[in-house]
């Protein structure tokens, strides 16, 4: 099985935002592998050990994307692949996707896996864009694949409902939360990832037209949203203050 | 310039969901004077098209198809550009809900579009529309807009204000007719899962959990308070991560991100993560032991106690004053 995941690098997630000339800083900022895309490098590996066939990572951004690369390597990807977009001035969904689907075109898969959303942008288009400009069908927010033949059932997150939903390979799908545990890469994997082939390629080698990959959007401003002051912490008896915080509620607050 | 604006409504359960007219409200504002064409697609939805109407759709269109009874992207995508084709929109859109987020993009594929996600804010500058959306699960936020061509957006649900209803409002409904052929997604089964109907991202009042709930019983007090107030129940990463509850409740940075009116953190410490997904809500109530715990930094009313104790006290109180007024 040839089986494909498209990952993104990401601030982590207990990262505070900081906003400096207009820009988010990434300063002194611990990154990550997309948490939901983590869900999606296990799920490849699992279908890997399962099914044979071989599994590659790719990634877009600068070098520093490198060291996610390495450890989706090390938790057991075979290869990886960077596209670098260092020069490109400006990207959005659309131009990732253009690149990706640049990328796609003359490869073989079986099988496309990404996050459901990043936990940056969250905007979760890039799964469903490239599936399109591939013709290939998709599912979003999985929770379980199984993979008979060229048959793929999966159950998917309905905002809490589940749906058993049935497609046929070749498929692209997005992983929620629950698909499984990503696994922590071991020692020898570390080892491993290494020697691994992670193969740098630059956006412009790739089959694009600099002005069909331009973005179709732009970005005004950047702000923090204003700092919330502390309320009211209530005092005296449980049962006061439980009673004041009803009357609060619908008083003051007026929610209730 | 008045703009035409196309607006993809969502029924559940054979009724319209309420971001449906928020979107329909937000499309009144692009369209400026323009017209709002409302969209409404599935086996049999000729009893929702007079709300659209009452909500402020000029036109409404509906689309009838026993192969639109489930969503899927194959069957939705081929209705819905469709009408894009047949109405020329100068915008197009669509609630942020699992169909709008599945939908959206593939639409703005299709037609070569940027597409901006998940909007919490419009304005209008001269001739164009510039979007708020929260950014890193709302830590921070952006204003953006889309550079030329039609502009698509998904609209988050309680964020943009919908119009009163106005049930003198109405106009012509006219029908589409599709041919829907190769859909190569199947839905086998829809498991309804979601335990009081209310769903999180469009829930008015959360009623959360953290590790504090001990158990997956735990959480048993915090379901009869949501019940009493018609709220959603949601969940901290520390209470799935414990399996006390299933991670579709899970809120936070990995999870979903809510604004309701009111969220009621119980037993919830208030990590990060969580707080980027709640943070935003109209109005916090935090209950919880430990007195030093973060969530008190973002609630507007705090109890320091046990939940066990205090949230039974709610429900009674609510019950009490809920019953007289």
């Amino acid at each position: 099985m040839n089986i494909y995941v498209i990952m993104k690098r990401t601030f982590d997630t207990e990262e505070k935002i900081v906003i400096e000339n207009g820009k988010i800083s990434e300063e002194g900022v611990e990154f990550i592998i997309n948490p939901y895309d983590e869900y999606a490098i296990e799920e490849a590996i699992q279908l890997r050990d399962d099914h044979g066939g071989e599994v590659t990572v790719v990634s877009i951004g600068d070098e520093e994307v490198e060291k996610e690369l390495r450890t989706a390597l090390a938790m057991g990807a075979d290869k990886a692949v960077l596209i670098n977009n260092e020069d490109l001035d400006e990207s959005d969904q659309y131009t990732t996707t253009a690149l990706l689907a640049a990328y796609f075109e003359d490869k073989e898969y079986d099988i496309i896996l990404g996050g459901n959303v990043s936990n940056d942008n969250s905007t979760g288009q890039i799964g469903p864009r490239l599936a399109e400009k591939l013709g290939i069908a998709y599912v979003t927010t999985i929770t379980k694949l199984d993979i008979d033949g060229t048959t793929a059932t999966m159950e998917r997150d309905v905002e809490g409902d589940m749906e058993v939903v049935e497609a046929q390979l070749p498929l692209l799908v997005t992983a929620q939360q629950g698909l499984n545990e990503p696994r922590y890469p071991s020692l020898p994997g570390i080892m491993k990832a290494k020697k691994k082939p992670l193969e740098e390629i630059d956006y412009d080698d790739l089959d694009v037209d600099e002005d069909e990959i331009e973005a179709k959007t732009e970005t005004i401003e950047v702000y923090l949203p204003p700092k919330k002051e502390a309320g009211k912490v209530l005092e005296g008896e449980i049962g006061d203050q439980v009673e004041e915080l009803v009357k609060l509620l619908r008083q003051e607050a007026k929610v209730i | 310039m008045a703009k035409k604006v196309l607006v993809f409504a969502e029924a559940r359960d054979n009724e319209l969901r309420n971001v449906s007219f928020e979107a329909i409200g937000a499309g009144k504002e692009i369209a400026a004077g323009g017209e709002v064409i409302a969209a409404i697609a599935g086996e049999n939805v000729s009893s929702l098209t007079d709300q659209l109407f009452h909500y402020g759709a000029d036109r409404v269109i509906k689309v009838e198809n026993e192969k639109l009874k489930n969503y899927t992207s194959d069957g939705y995508g081929q209705a819905f550009l469709q009408i894009v084709k047949s109405i020329d929109p100068d915008a197009i859109l669509m609630p942020h809900t699992s169909m709008g987020k599945d939908l959206a993009p593939r639409l703005a594929s299709k037609l070569d579009a940027g597409l901006i996600s998940d909007a919490t804010g419009i304005e209008l500058d001269g001739e164009g529309v510039v979007f708020t959306r929260p950014i890193y699960s709302g830590k921070a936020f952006e204003k953006k807009k889309i550079k030329e061509g039609i502009i698509i957006a998904t609209i988050r649900p309680n964020n943009i204000a919908a119009l009163e209803s106005d049930e003198s409002r109405s106009g012509e409904v006219f029908e589409e007719s599709v041919e829907i052929k190769d859909l190569r997604t199947i839905v086998k089964e829809v498991v309804r899962k979601s335990t009081s109907g209310v769903d999180l991202s469009e829930a008015k009042v959360i009623v959360a959990g953290g590790r504090g709930v001990k158990s997956e019983e735990g959480f048993e007090p915090l379901q009869e308070l949501a019940d009493l107030l018609g709220a959603a129940v949601g969940a901290s990463r520390g209470a799935c991560d414990a399996d006390y509850c299933d991670y579709s409740l899970q809120i936070g940075q990995t999870g979903k991100v809510v604004t309701p009116d009111l969220y009621i953190a119980c037993g919830i410490s208030g990590a990060i993560q969580h707080l980027a997904g709640m943070s935003n809500s109209k109005v916090i109530v935090a209950i919880n032991k430990d007195p030093e715990a973060s969530i008190f930094s973002v609630a507007d009313y705090g109890i320091v106690g046990d939940l066990f104790e205090v949230v039974p006290l709610l429900t009674q109180e609510f019950k009490k004053v809920l019953q007289t007024s």
